[in-house]
């Protein structure tokens, strides 16, 4: 029972222990092919079992933490209410760490939020990232000179302004909001930044209503969302 | 030099030690001669190293943590103010003023040319991080209303951009504070008086709970009536706001004695 058990616990050999370094996530894009002992597969399985585990249990905790008031602003509306997510600073830190997971080696230099609970969540990434953060506003609260872009709302159009000099050509930015409902907002704040030149790798939020289209109003450009959330 | 020695802590043999030995040196009758071997060299050898720490290393490590203690439940105070933090110079010369904003006369101090410098809104940050870090605050408020000189609906504020980095990085809640119709769901409010008319800010019932350190950050304080209609709010709501931390102050607007005995503190003073 003791020569079994010792040779079950066996030590990688050398060619083992350099198929594992060379597949793990260090190097996703080398492919090798082992023939790995079953613990070593095990082992590899269990990681990526593990992360993933991580990050769905941060979704999880996330979802659980946003408050859906009824009936707000208007009847029949379902209202995403984020500030519950920032009364839980675990969930408030795992929403943040998600953005900047997917966007610090992505070469953005400015993270654009859109007014106003697109400047709770900007600003953090902006700094994890060491990008610029360039507020996207409502008329007439940018002092200076500004550049403005109008767009059309369920009823009627409002307009989103932004600093004229804030964001160079050839920058890389995200755009950051809340919550993506129509896209009438986030399609505005991507066509101001666009006419100044800059490129708008991604919009990111933290919650999608996916039954209001918005994703196709975007159309090509990426969208990327914590959290799909469902009732209008 | 002695072991332990290197260690800054005094050791002392004392009289227990050798007591000690004796009953170890018992028990080793029990063992096999080659372990008995090695328990009496380990034996012997810790006489040397930290058994018995000598009273003074004992009544040294309690003061420590008295004085620990202290430092907690003190108020903040105000640190190194002769000399000035260099980073300080970096924000002060980032915020851009812009003449006659809202209306004539006024000299508007604008944050943005902050925000897109990431190291000077790093800085920021870390000032106020490093100030708050360790103090038992559970939460941030952050102001959404600006209380100018005139009420111009819309010069709204920038205590959102700074609030939230500083309670991720100090592990507190962030709170909006906001105008009214804003915030869905209950809310309290707290009306207060301007130089011309009047505002109101609203907190959500239940943000905080009863007995909570709270503080209130803001991008500027001007005449302080912000500030003060945010400390109300909270208060109401049976919190205690420990400090206000603002980016700027205008000193001319005498926002500080409108605060009374609450602390502020500030980054860089503007005139």
């Amino acid at each position: 029972m003791l020569h079994t058990s010792l040779h079950c616990r066996s030590f990688p050999s050398p060619s083992h222990l350099r198929s594992l370094v060379l597949s793990s996530r260090l190097f996703p894009s080398v492919a090798v092919r082992t023939s790995p002992t079953l613990s070593l597969r095990r082992s590899r399985a269990n990681r990526s079992i593990a992360m993933a585990a991580t990050e769905d249990s941060r979704i999880k905790r996330i979802a659980s933490s946003i408050r859906v008031i009824p009936d707000w602003p208007k009847p029949g509306v379902m209202f995403q209410d984020i500030t519950t997510l920032l009364l839980d600073p675990q969930a408030f830190k795992d929403s943040i760490d998600l953005f900047v997971e997917r966007y610090k080696d992505k070469g953005i230099t400015v993270v654009a939020g859109v007014e106003a609970r697109g400047f709770i969540f900007g600003p953090p990434i902006a700094l994890a990232i060491g990008a610029k953060f360039v507020p996207m506003r409502k008329p007439n609260k940018l002092p200076g000179e500004v550049i403005s872009e109008e767009y059309s709302l369920e009823y009627g159009t409002d307009v989103m302004e932004m600093h004229v000099g804030a964001v160079q050509p050839g920058d890389r930015v995200l755009v950051i909001d809340d919550l993506i409902a129509t896209g009438g907002t986030l399609c505005a704040a991507i066509r101001l930044l666009e006419r100044v030149g800059a490129e708008v790798v991604e919009s990111a939020c933290v919650i999608e209503l996916p039954e209001l289209k918005g994703r196709e109003r975007l159309g090509d450009r990426p969208l990327f969302v914590l959290i799909k959330a469902k009732g209008v | 030099m002695r072991k332990g020695e290197g260690l800054g802590i005094s050791y002392k043999r004392t009289n227990r030690t050798k007591c000690q030995h004796s009953v170890s040196l018992s028990i080793l009758s029990f063992l096999t001669p080659v372990s008995r071997l090695v328990c009496a060299l380990f034996i012997f050898s810790s006489s040397h190293t930290k058994l018995y720490p000598s009273s003074e290393t004992l009544e040294r490590e309690r003061e420590r943590e008295r004085e620990r203690e202290r430092e907690m439940a003190a108020p903040i105070e105000e640190k190194d103010q002769a000399t000035e933090d260099p980073r300080k110079e970096g924000i002060a010369s980032s915020i851009r003023v812009v003449p006659h904003v809202p209306k004539g006369g006024i000299m508007f101090q604008d944050i943005t040319p902050l925000l897109l410098d990431p190291k000077v809104f790093k800085d920021t940050v870390d000032l106020f991080i490093e100030r708050y870090t360790g103090k038992d605050i559970s939460a941030v408020a952050g102001t959404r209303c600006r209380a100018l000189r005139i009420v111009v609906e819309g010069i709204e504020a920038r205590g959102f951009i700074f609030g939230p980095p500083i309670a991720l990085a100090i592990g507190a809640k962030f709170i909006p504070l906001r105008k009214p119709r804003k915030l869905p769901g209950e809310v309290i409010s707290e009306e207060y008086v301007l130089e011309y008319g009047r505002d109101c800010l609203e907190m959500h019932v239940g943000a905080v709970q009863q007995g909570e350190h709270v503080l209130v950050v803001d991008d500027l304080i001007a005449t302080g009536g912000t500030l003060c209609a945010a400390i109300n709010l909270l208060e109401r709501a049976g919190a205690k706001v420990v400090e206000c931390a603002c980016v700027i102050e205008l000193r001319e607007l005498k926002g500080r004695e409108r605060l009374k005995d609450t602390p502020l503190y500030v980054l860089v003073e503007s005139n």
